[in-house]
């Protein structure tokens, strides 16, 4: 007799297998349908966000484990936003140079360069590398602690879950994001200045009159805050991939590289959308 | 201002039936996918007692103490602790009620990145926040000497202690709210048979100090003669058997013969 369900399976495989496997189950058994698939786990996620508010706006409130994950978001992904950002600074810094010169404007190099990182250079690196850094850690984290029955022990000693654990990590995102922001500005204009100087010597102060010369509030809070959306966006699927896992190791890698992989996608598109909102909004 | 919270405590306090049995299951159904795990159980748990619940692996013992707890939802069936149901809580609302049971999981769930004194203070910390914090870790000394780990070891991590030992302290965390329901999921599971002998004694010794409802998940009938008052056999999701040790060996039904016969 022929089994035509896995005949059928074999002749035609479902499109995008990488797509599938991302929105793939808890089990991590990818869809079968890549639009089934990404509903069931859009339907998950708006479920889980709603028991995430539901928790965080109620009392009582986790303020120790707040300010933790504050440190863990913040402090810890400094140093590595700060050398991105650092590296972006000197790469724009010389391809821009290259770019200016060829078309005799050099003199706008500051502003080139203040424009760039403010716009949407600063926030989108800020956005990727804690994606990275920030996904990762808070996937792996949620995930072990889910196969090894913690998060269940936390339930079973009448601790609600999503208050202590998703909601004080989505919130340290909210906040740390723009502030993660600013650093990653700061080193790309500083590090932009010093790759400029080496070439063609510049004061600092005359680089940032230059460069901020008609650079007001508008050009500088909504691209800074808009980091806050990539922050919910990085915490609040990170949360969920990571206390939706089942299975053992495997189910925390898959956890891991689902949260990195989701959240950076997000952060991307949804960048799409808010550099547009913000044009409109603040022309 | 009355909180959700404040009227479902009310309401708890006011549902809550003094006569009732500590915990009572009813007619509790649970299917994973095509996988029938409970299939209509009944049990019923009064204060004082000891339900030992054995059954081979996969028969929903696990299960059943997870439904029991709220952290699994039944396909149907009713639980209700002290005569107080439990379906459709919130997780707030549930949260009163698990304030009443402690719970051992099998693998004893330490939070491995916290240490001893803070796995044991956890609950105090979080439900008990007006104590200090020197009141906090002499309750959580106390603890650790009811549970035979007193002296020193308080600043270890979970990773750094025997599976006797992180049992002993996942059950000193399961009283710390002084819990009046107990539910051990396989308390002697992994351990060599001094040290299940030493923890049998200390669920023994626990109960009779406490004057807790207990119900016990084993494979291991010697533990489940010496903790429990009475033994409820599964088989394939259904109560084969729920009478005392003796009712058990006396028993003519086939598979508890055949049971028996192989622990």
């Amino acid at each position: 007799m022929i089994d035509r369900t896995s005949s059928a399976a074999a002749v035609i495989e479902p499109p995008l297998p990488w797509l599938r496997a991302v929105f793939a189950s808890p089990s991590g058994r990818p869809s079968k349908n890549l639009i089934t698939g990404f509903l069931e786990w859009f339907g998950d996620l708006g479920i889980f966000f709603w028991h995430v508010v539901r928790a965080a706006v109620t009392p009582p409130f986790e303020f120790r484990e707040l300010f933790r994950q504050l440190d863990e978001v913040g402090s810890k992904s400094l140093p590595l936003v700060a050398l991105a950002g650092a590296a972006i600074g000197v790469v724009l810094s010389m391809e821009t140079r290259y770019s200016l010169t060829r078309f005799g404007a050099k003199s706008l190099l500051p502003a080139a360069i203040a424009f760039s990182v403010i716009h949407d250079i600063g926030p989108i690196i800020t956005g990727l590398v804690a994606s990275g850094r920030v996904g990762a850690g808070i996937g792996a984290e949620l995930a072990s602690m889910k196969v090894t029955n913690q998060i269940d022990a936390i339930e079973a000693s009448a601790v609600n879950p999503y208050r202590l654990l998703a909601a004080t990590r989505i919130l340290a995102c909210i906040l740390m994001l723009p502030l993660l922001t600013l650093a990653a500005d700061f080193c790309a204009l500083l590090m932009g200045w010093v790759a400029m100087t080496l070439v063609e010597p510049i004061s600092l102060q005359q680089f940032l009159n230059s460069g901020l010369k008609g650079t007001g509030f508008n050009d500088f809070l909504p691209p800074t805050f808009k980091t806050a959306v990539f922050g919910l966006i990085i915490g609040l699927i990170a949360c969920f991939q990571g206390m939706r896992t089942k299975g053992g190791a495997e189910g925390v890698g898959r956890a891991a590289t689902s949260s990195v992989v989701l959240s950076s996608l997000f952060v991307i598109l949804v960048d799409v959308v808010l550099v547009k909102v913000i044009i409109i909004l603040f022309p | 201002m009355t909180t959700t919270l404040q009227i479902a405590t009310q309401r708890g306090q006011a549902s809550e039936d003094s006569n009732a049995p500590a915990i009572a299951v009813e007619d509790l159904y649970k299917s994973f996918g095509s996988q029938k795990v409970l299939n209509g159980i009944s049990l019923t748990v009064n204060r004082g007692e000891t339900l030992a619940v054995l059954g081979r692996s996969g028969t929903g013992k696990s299960v059943l103490l997870r439904i029991i707890i709220g952290l699994e939802k039944p396909d149907s069936g009713s639980v209700r602790i002290h005569g107080e149901g439990i379906a459709g809580l919130a997780l707030d609302q549930l949260g009163e009620i698990r304030k009443k049971i402690g719970f051992l999981f099998q693998q004893a769930a330490l939070y491995d990145s916290l240490t001893v004194e803070q796995n044991v203070a956890f609950p105090l910390e979080h439900h008990r926040r007006e104590m200090t914090s020197s009141d906090r870790s002499q309750r959580v000394k106390e603890l650790l000497a009811e549970v035979g780990m007193a002296g020193g070891g308080l600043e270890k991590m979970p990773s750094d202690l025997s599976g006797g030992m992180q049992k002993r302290i996942a059950l000193a965390r399961a009283l710390t709210l002084e819990p009046d329901i107990l539910l051990l999921d396989e308390p002697t599971a992994g351990l060599d048979p001094i040290s299940s002998a030493e923890i049998c004694d200390l669920i023994l010794k626990l109960q009779k100090e406490h004057h807790m409802a207990s119900i016990v998940v084993t494979h291991d009938l010697v533990s489940a003669k010496t903790i429990a008052n009475r033994i409820a056999l599964l088989n394939a999701g259904n109560v084969v058997i729920d009478g005392t040790f003796e009712e058990l060996q006396n028993s003519n039904v086939e598979f508890v013969k055949d049971f028996l016969k192989h622990s």
